[in-house]
C-alpha cells in the first residue's frame, strides 16, 4: 500500500538525489550557459533513462507525502483529497518528462 | 511556590494557589495538599502513590508525567508550577479525564490475547530466551497509563490514530507465539489510523515512565506488515 | 512542552518535503521553457534567486537526511537514539557542504 510505495520511493530517490546533487555541483563549477549544459546534456540517453526514473520516482513520492500533511495539518477529510493529490502526481510526472526531454533529448 | 491548577472541564481555567515547598515533595503531594487544605472541590485521580499504577498521570509544566514520580525539585522553575489533565483525552473534571477513548482504541487494535489451548490442555512455553519473546521484554511492561497517548502528536493531530500504547500491545501480541489471530491483528494496526501513521516523533518512547519505546513497536509493526504483505497474506 | 531531537527531526523533514514539493513544479516548468535562453540564466544569478537556490538544496538535503532517519528507525534493529544524531549529523554536514561546494 501507500506506506511500501513511499519507503520504496524513498530509496529510490535516496540514490538518485545524490546522483544529481553531485552532478550539478560538478556542472556548476567554472559557470553556467544553457550552451554549455545542453551540450553536455543532449542526446544523452544514459541520464535521459536515469532522470524518467528519477521524475517516476518523484511523481509517486511527494503526493503520498504531502497526504499526510493534508489529513494531519489541513485536517482534509474525504476523496477530493486523493482525487487532488492524484491530480498533482499527473502534474509532476507530465511537467517532469517535459523537462527531462528538454534537457535530454 | 505558586501552583497553577486546571479548574473547570473542557472550558475552564488556571486556578493559582500558594502551596509551601518541601524537600522530597512530589508533584501528587501538592494536588493533593490543594486538595485538602485550599480546595476541596479539586478532581484528581491518583491510587498507588508509588509509582505502580499510572493512575496519578497528569500534564506538569507542559509534559505528562506521573505525579507520584515526579519531585518538585526537578520541574518547578523558579518556584513555580502548572498542573493540568493529561493532553488528547476530553477532561471530565480539573485533573480528571475520560479515558474511554484510550481504551477504545486499544481493542480496535486487537489488543486481545486469543489463545487456543483450554484448561485441559497443558500449558504452552515461551522460552523466555527466544527471539520473538525477547523482542517485546520492554513492551509487555504496559500498564495503560495513557501518558505515551497523551505526549503522541499524531493521536493531537489524526483523532483516528490508535495511539502509541494500543499499538505497542498489538505488537507484544503479534510476537506471542501462543497467539492466534495474528492476520486480524495486523489489519487492524495497518493503515492511517494504525501504524503507518507513526511519524517517528518519538515523544512516546521520550516520555514513558516504564522506559518502553512504542516507536520500535511500530517499527516492528511496520516491517510484519511488510511481510506479509510480501508473501501475499494480507 | 519540551521536546526531542527526534519531534525536531520530524518537523524538518516535514516542512522541507512541503517546500520542495512546492518548488519541483516550477523547477521542472523552468527547465523545460527556459535553458534555450541565455537571459533566464542571467535572472538566476540575482542574489535573491541564488538564496533561494540555496534554500532549496538545504531543503533537500535536510529531507534526505530526515528520510534516512525514518529509514533507519523503521528498519535497522538499533534501539536507541543515536539513530537522529547519526542522521542529524549527516544531514547537516551534507548541506553545510553543499552550501560551500555551490559557493553561492
Amino acid at each position: 500500500m501507500l506506506w511500501i510505495l513511499q519507503r520504496a520511493s524513498a530509496v529510490v530517490l535516496a540514490f538518485c538525489v545524490m546522483v544529481h546533487l553531485g552532478s550539478i555541483i560538478y556542472a556548476v563549477q567554472g559557470g553556467l550557459t544553457a550552451a554549455e549544459i545542453l551540450g553536455r546534456t543532449r542526446g544523452n540517453a544514459g541520464w535521459l533513462a536515469f532522470y524518467c526514473v528519477f521524475v517516476l520516482a518523484v511523481s509517486v513520492h511527494a503526493p503520498i507525502g504531502l497526504r499526510t500533511v493534508f489529513i494531519e495539518w489541513l485536517r482534509w477529510r474525504g476523496r477530493s483529497r486523493d482525487v487532488v493529490l492524484l491530480l498533482f502526481s499527473g502534474v509532476l510526472a507530465w511537467t517532469g518528462m517535459r523537462a527531462v526531454l528538454a534537457v535530454f533529448a | 511556590m505558586k501552583v497553577s491548577v486546571w479548574k473547570g472541564g473542557a472550558e475552564g481555567g488556571f486556578h493559582e494557589f500558594d502551596v509551601p515547598r518541601h524537600p522530597s515533595q512530589t508533584v501528587l503531594d501538592v494536588v493533593t495538599y490543594i486538595q485538602r487544605s485550599l480546595d476541596p472541590t479539586l478532581a484528581y485521580r491518583f491510587a498507588c502513590r508509588v509509582g505502580m499504577c499510572g493512575s496519578c498521570a497528569m500534564t506538569v509544566n507542559g509534559v505528562p508525567r506521573w505525579t507520584c514520580r515526579t519531585h518538585v525539585d526537578r520541574v518547578a522553575r523558579d518556584d513555580r508550577l502548572r498542573i493540568g489533565p493529561l493532553k488528547n483525552l476530553p477532561v471530565i473534571r480539573d485533573l480528571v479525564t475520560d479515558m474511554r477513548e484510550f481504551f477504545d482504541k486499544w481493542a480496535r487494535a486487537k489488543g486481545q490475547f486469543k489463545g487456543e489451548r483450554t484448561r485441559n490442555d497443558d500449558f504452552h512455553q515461551v522460552k523466555p530466551s527466544s527471539l520473538e519473546r525477547l523482542k517485546v521484554e520492554a513492551g509487555i511492561e504496559c500498564i495503560g497509563c495513557g501518558v505515551c497517548y497523551s505526549a503522541c502528536d499524531v493521536v493531537a493531530w489524526n483523532p483516528d490514530y490508535l495511539g502509541p500504547a494500543a499499538l505497542n500491545r498489538a505488537w507484544t501480541l503479534v510476537k506471542d507465539e501462543r497467539d492466534r489471530a495474528r492476520l486480524e491483528r495486523l489489519r487492524a494496526v495497518a493503515g492511517d489510523a494504525g501504524c503507518h501513521s507513526c511519524h517517528t516523533h518519538m515523544s512516546c518512547t521520550e516520555r514513558c515512565p516504564k522506559h518502553i519505546s512504542p516507536t520500535v513497536s511500530i517499527a516492528g509493526l511496520k516491517r510484519e506488515i511488510l511481510k506479509t504483505t510480501i508473501q501475499g497474506k494480507f | 512542552m519540551k521536546r526531542e531531537s527526534s519531534y525536531w527531526a520530524a518537523i524538518v523533514h516535514r516542512v522541507s518535503g512541503i517546500a520542495l514539493a512546492l518548488f519541483l513544479p516550477l523547477h521542472f516548468w523552468a527547465l523545460s521553457t527556459a535553458l534555450e535562453m541565455d537571459a533566464f540564466l542571467e535572472w538566476t544569478r540575482q542574489p535573491l534567486v541564488k538564496l533561494g537556490e540555496w534554500a532549496i538544496v538545504v531543503a533537500l538535503a535536510a529531507h534526505l537526511a530526515g528520510g534516512l532517519r525514518v529509514l533507519a528507525l523503521e528498519f535497522l534493529p538499533w534501539h536507541d537514539r543515536q539513530r537522529t544524531l547519526a542522521a542529524t549529523a549527516a544531514g547537516l554536514a551534507v548541506a553545510v557542504g553543499l552550501a560551500f561546494a555551490l559557493a553561492l
